[in-house]
């Protein structure tokens, strides 16, 4: 173990980690509206949007992401479209992020059962009102876990993004190994550095889902 | 009792899949009247409750609340905000506490202020004998409970008519009581309500008139005493001694 090169470098996957955890968040974020925008569609059962959910979310998870990437970095500047390395990374995660939380979010509605719509339909709430204030809490609680599923797949697959030039974790590893033949180092930063990012989210979202377990959503949907 | 009936349904037809579930069904109720609805299993029953709460869209006929017609341009929330419904399954929202369930109709749907619904919520549910479980989560109640409090839910939205769809039918003998004894005391105070049961004593003490119902057809009306003691069609005659033997074994 050279304990030099490993100093000398940390600070830039440090920097590379912040890249990697930004882009992932933001292409998260953006997964989980396109994702919910896609399950309201079907859920209100909006003509046309419904549809064009439904060939999204097929295209986008029966297709690679790197053929996604290639499409977005060399497919769209043929036609003129020019995005920057960033933009492109945070749109591909979104394209593809989008269609499985719209798959979680599908699953936790559809797991909330029909009387509970109804009942709230009995009390006079809007469609608007019982979406927010019954289903969407007992669908949220049931779809928690693969939507923590997803987002850690979701920052993996950013290292993908390093196939397309972006000073991700995974470049700066590659490009290391590349310069120095620092194999084994590298690779420890790099094993490092990704558990750093993803092992607090994971904690995060099973703390999550433990607690809502003992809130007794879910279990109490059954025990009619 | 005012003249014009709170619910008159007139020839009221339904189907699903082609066959005939609800075929020119009639009637009225008037204000602080009980209708009984009762019938053998799969005749319609459901069907026709959730008929005049918009649920289910009717195929023929028209179904008036206090005069107004319920169909495809009427304002379903509207409609649901004056008729309750309470189903068999009491269906209570599990990620909230007693008290949340209670307040969310009047609060959001009736934009009523939060602290005089708590007080009614708490005064409404003493009533029923739940008081100390203002803060239980549904799952932690009893079958006979968690059906007290959806009554106590919808009965918080003040409706013209409630409608009750075997509300006993998923409990244990001894927590029918209770439940039906909240239903019993609405009646005397003047509740108008559609009630769908097999519970026949309870019937035949809470109508003010019964509506026995079979293939989708009324067979017969007629007030509770002459139905259930001298019912004029063999139908109804043959039904209800299959109660009789339920008593006997
Ligand atoms: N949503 C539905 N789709 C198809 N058939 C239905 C539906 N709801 C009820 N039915 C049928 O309509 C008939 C009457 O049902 P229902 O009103 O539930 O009867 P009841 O409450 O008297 O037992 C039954 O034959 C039932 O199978
Ligand atoms: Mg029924």
């Amino acid at each position: 173990m050279d304990f030099d090169f490993i100093q000398r470098f940390a600070p830039m996957y440090a920097k590379a980690a912040g890249l990697t955890l930004r882009i992932g968040l933001i292409g998260i974020a953006l997964s989980l509206v396109v994702g919910a925008l896609c399950c309201l569609a079907k859920y209100f059962r909006v003509p046309v949007l419904k549809q064009v959910a439904a060939v999204y979310i097929e295209l986008a998870r029966n297709t690679p992401l790197l053929v996604q990437l290639f499409f977005l970095y060399f497919g769209l500047p043929k036609v003129g479209v020019k995005l920057s390395a960033e933009t492109c990374a945070i749109t591909g995660l979104t394209f593809l992020g989008g269609a499985y939380m719209a798959e979680a979010l599908r699953s936790g509605l559809e797991a909330v059962d029909r009387g509970q719509a109804e009942s709230g339909m009995c009390i006079g709430l809007t469609p608007l009102q019982n979406l927010r204030f019954v289903i969407l809490p007992q669908a949220l609680a049931t779809a928690i876990p693969a939507i923590g599923a997803n987002a850690i797949f979701l920052i993996k697959e950013t290292s993908v993004f390093s196939a397309v030039a972006l000073a991700d974790l995974m470049y700066v590893a590659k490009d290391l190994i590349g310069m120095y033949y620092k194999t084994d180092e590298a690779l420890l930063m790099l094993t490092v550095a990704y558990l750093t990012l993803l092992l607090p989210i994971s904690i995060v979202f099973s703390v999550w889902e433990r607690r809502l377990r003992y809130a007794g959503f879910g279990g109490a949907v059954q025990g009619q | 009792m005012s003249n014009q009936p709170i619910l008159e349904v007139k020839h009221l037809s339904k189907h699903f899949d082609g066959n005939g579930v609800l075929k020119d069904v009639s009637f009225t109720l008037a204000e602080g009247e009980v209708i009984v609805v009762v019938g053998p299993s799969g005749c319609g029953k459901s069907t026709l409750l959730r008929c005049v709460n918009g649920l289910e869209r009717p195929d023929g006929g028209e179904i008036l609340l206090d005069g107004a017609r319920i169909d495809a341009g009427a304002d379903l929330v509207q409609v649901r905000r004056q008729v309750g419904m309470v189903f068999q399954s009491y269906d209570l929202f599990p990620h909230m506490d007693v008290l949340g369930n209670l307040t969310l109709g009047p609060v959001q749907a009736m934009k009523r202020p939060r602290l005089e619904v708590e007080a009614e919520a708490e005064k409404a549910l003493e009533r029923v004998g739940l008081a100390e479980k203002l803060h239980a989560l549904p799952r932690q109640l009893s079958g006979g409970q968690k059906q007290r409090v959806a009554l106590v839910r919808a009965m918080l939205m003040h409706p013209r008519l409630l409608l009750l769809d075997e509300i006993t039918a998923a409990l244990d003998p001894e927590m029918v009581r209770e439940v039906l004894n909240v239903v019993l005391d609405l009646a005397r105070d003047g509740m108008t309500m559609m009630i769908v049961t097999h519970e026949m004593r309870f019937a035949e003490a809470v109508a003010d008139r019964v509506l026995f119902l079979e293939g989708g057809s009324v067979l017969e009306e007629a007030p509770p005493r002459e139905f259930f003691h001298n019912p004029r069609t063999d139908r109804a005659r043959q039904f209800l001694d299959t109660f009789e033997f339920d008593a006997v074994k």
